[in-house]
């Protein structure tokens, strides 16, 4: 069966690069951020799940399986 | 108010990615799917982990998420009654005492466990109106979600049951239990990351817990409650007239703590599924442990915003309000719709519109993998064609008409969430009367496990009486102020409750108690039918004890179990 941390990992991850890029493209919109009291909420989100996605994928068979075969 | 999202290119770009992961779960399990076990039980391998995650996905349905951050609205922290005693004595009973003989006695569902202990009719009558219910469900599901894409998104109505349904039906279809376990488990962290922003923006523009606090404090106050009652669990339990719930202390414990939890938590296929289809016995006895541990902690995401909204509803600085219904009434229902699009800007918007879309679905897709295993084994298998003998092409044939039976489920859904869109009072009507067949059985099941007296003729006339005396209760009772049928009375009414939710856990109580009397002195009266062989793996005095020993000792369910005892007592003593 296949290991589900790798497509939860490998999803938040491209949640977290989407999501990042659209945080940094709107930087200084503050008519945006409004509502979000003035927080970047793309950014900080953004970034804290490409972590949470990045992590789930280094602990995810495939890529320990991977890691390994590349020492080896 | 204005209810409709105007959603940008980058929200609809998170929605698509997340379909497409969606899909591809389901595609890429397909090639395991040789088997009707495989389809139907995820061929019993998966780990505790999942199976817990998964446990707690299938029961925060999209329905759960909205009614319970209006009810943060509507009855503050005493919302929590649904998690901490309502949820977590059960399911530390369920994992504890009754997940061995669910999963040893090599049952495939809780009907069948029913057949293995009892006899046929019982499990022929659980079985059907199991089915039954859980289509029921997965259609009303379906239509709450068609609706709110229409009021919110704008979306039409028949396309996004349609869409819905085909995305539901592919990933069930082509990788069965797995794929709908393993989507739950994806969905349970898209719930969880895609609120988060939105339960924190909330709690800081209130200020905080103390903010909170004081800012509800004047408008508590008004309605003529206490000031803390809304944060409060306990506290103001010591009648029913000093909290907003109109429940005593005994009617939350006995109700909603004992008689409700237990038996939707520890009867419930749809959801012991998730545990029964763990890798082994000490997995699927963790399974529920590892599920009440975010379970403990959903109130906080969910519950707390809701409350805080109270806060904004009555600050006009913040322009927060509800849509209100014809007769001019708020929709609490709607309180975390109007939450997220106050404080997310696109995005994050578009995460958060995800995480209700996959509660929807997850909540859709538990219902159909419940109903095509039960509809496989407990009615086709037992009623329409039996084994054969010849394991090979029986195989097949019923991975076939597990895999008919799941299009067959979805089908049907559509059907009734149209029947539920033209007369959505029978609907409310028929879920009610359904979910009194947990109380009965529950009493039933619990007889079964722990005293090997009871028999079938006992547990069938249980399983019928209680729930006729439900039907009974509710036909002769009403919650005050009802002006509908669906709430009862349709009998004549002898009783008014204050709230419907008195009503629901006085039903509960007394079909509860018709059901484990009936099933006693019946026991009594009748003879046993099952030898203690029979019974062995299945009654508690039959089976030989658990042995632990070979596991390390922080990985054993008791010790799980006494962690989640002590966060729970925590909590509850924080919030008292």
């Amino acid at each position: 069966m296949i290991d589900i941390r790798f497509p939860i990992g490998l999803m938040f991850s491209v949640f977290g690069i989407i999501i990042t890029v659209y945080g940094l493209t709107t930087i200084g919109n503050d008519a945006m951020y409004l509502r979000s009291l003035n927080i970047n909420v793309n950014l900080i989100s953004g970034i804290c799940m490409l972590i949470f996605g990045l992590v789930m994928l280094f602990f995810s068979d495939p890529v320990k399986k991977w890691l390994k075969n590349r020492k080896a | 108010m204005d209810t409709k999202f105007v959603l940008g290119g980058i929200d609809y770009l998170i929605m698509i990615v997340y379909f497409i992961f969606v899909l591809g779960i389901g595609w890429a399990l397909k090639k395991y799917m040789k088997n009707a076990s495989a389809f139907l039980e995820a061929g019993r391998s998966i780990p505790a982990w999942v199976a817990g995650l998964a446990f707690i996905s299938t029961n925060l349905g999209a329905l759960e998420v909205m009614g319970m951050t209006g009810s943060g609205l509507k009855y503050g922290m005493l919302t929590t009654h649904f998690y901490w005693i309502g949820a977590v004595p059960a399911m530390l009973f369920l994992a504890l005492f009754m997940m061995r003989f669910y999963y040893g006695s090599k049952a495939r569902s809780v009907p069948e466990y029913l057949k293995l202990r009892f006899d046929e009719k019982t499990r022929g009558l659980n079985a059907i109106l199991f089915a039954v219910m859980t289509i029921l469900a997965s259609g009303i599901s379906m239509y709450a979600l068609a609706i709110l894409l229409e009021n919110v998104l704008g979306w039409n109505f028949n396309v996004s049951i349609l869409a819905s349904a085909a995305i539901v039906l592919a990933y069930t279809y082509l990788g069965g239990l797995s794929s709908a376990i393993y989507n739950e488990v994806l969905q349970f962290f898209i719930i969880i990351i895609g609120l988060l922003p939105m339960t924190l923006l909330v709690m800081k523009d209130v200020g905080g817990w103390s903010g909170l606090q004081g800012g509800l404090a004047p408008i508590v106050e008004a309605r003529g409650f206490a000031a803390d009652t809304w944060t409060t669990t306990w506290k103001y339990t010591g009648s029913g007239g000093a909290n907003p719930l109109g429940v005593a202390w005994y009617g939350i414990a006995a109700g909603l703590g004992f008689v409700l939890s237990f038996g939707y938590w520890c009867t419930n296929f749809l959801i012991v599924q998730r545990a029964m289809a763990a890798e082994s016995n000490i997995a699927a006895r963790k399974t529920p442990l590892i599920g009440a541990i975010p379970k403990m902690f959903i109130p906080f995401l969910i519950i707390v915003p809701g409350i805080a909204a109270l806060v904004l509803l009555n600050d006009p600085t913040k322009g927060f309000a509800l849509p209100l219904n014809e007769t001019g009434q708020p929709i609490y229902d709607y309180t975390i719709i109007m939450l997220l699009k106050q404080y997310l800007p696109a995005g994050v918007l578009g995460l958060g519109i995800t995480a209700l879309l996959a509660s929807f679905m997850s909540g859709m897709a538990g219902n159909v993998s419940a109903f095509n295993t039960v509809w496989t084994y407990d009615i086709y298998q037992s009623y329409i064609r039996p084994l054969t003998g010849n394991h090979e092409l029986d195989d097949k044939h019923y991975l076939k008409v597990g895999k008919i039976s799941t299009v067959f489920g979805v089908v049907v859904s559509i059907g009734a969430a149209y029947i539920a869109s033209k007369f959505g009072n029978i609907m409310d009507f028929l879920q009610t009367i359904f979910s009194m067949i947990n109380a009965p059985l529950f009493a039933v099941i619990f007889l079964g496990m722990f005293w090997k007296r009871s028999t079938g003729h006992a547990a069938f006339t249980g399983l019928l009486a209680g729930f006729a005396v439900a039907l009974l209760h509710h036909g002769l009772t009403q919650p005050m102020g009802s002006d509908t049928l669906v709430k009862g009375g349709w009998l004549g009414v002898i009783h008014e409750y204050p709230v419907e939710m008195a009503q629901n856990f006085w039903t509960a109580i007394y079909a509860f108690t018709t059901s484990t009397l009936l099933t006693v002195i019946i026991s009594l009266l009748t003879k046993r039918v099952k030898s203690d062989a029979e019974l062995d793996g299945l009654v508690y005095s039959m089976t030989a004890p658990i042995n632990d020993d070979e596991v390390i000792w922080y990985q054993r369910p008791w010790f799980l179990a006494l962690i989640v005892a002590v966060i729970c007592i925590i909590l509850t003593i924080l919030f008292w």
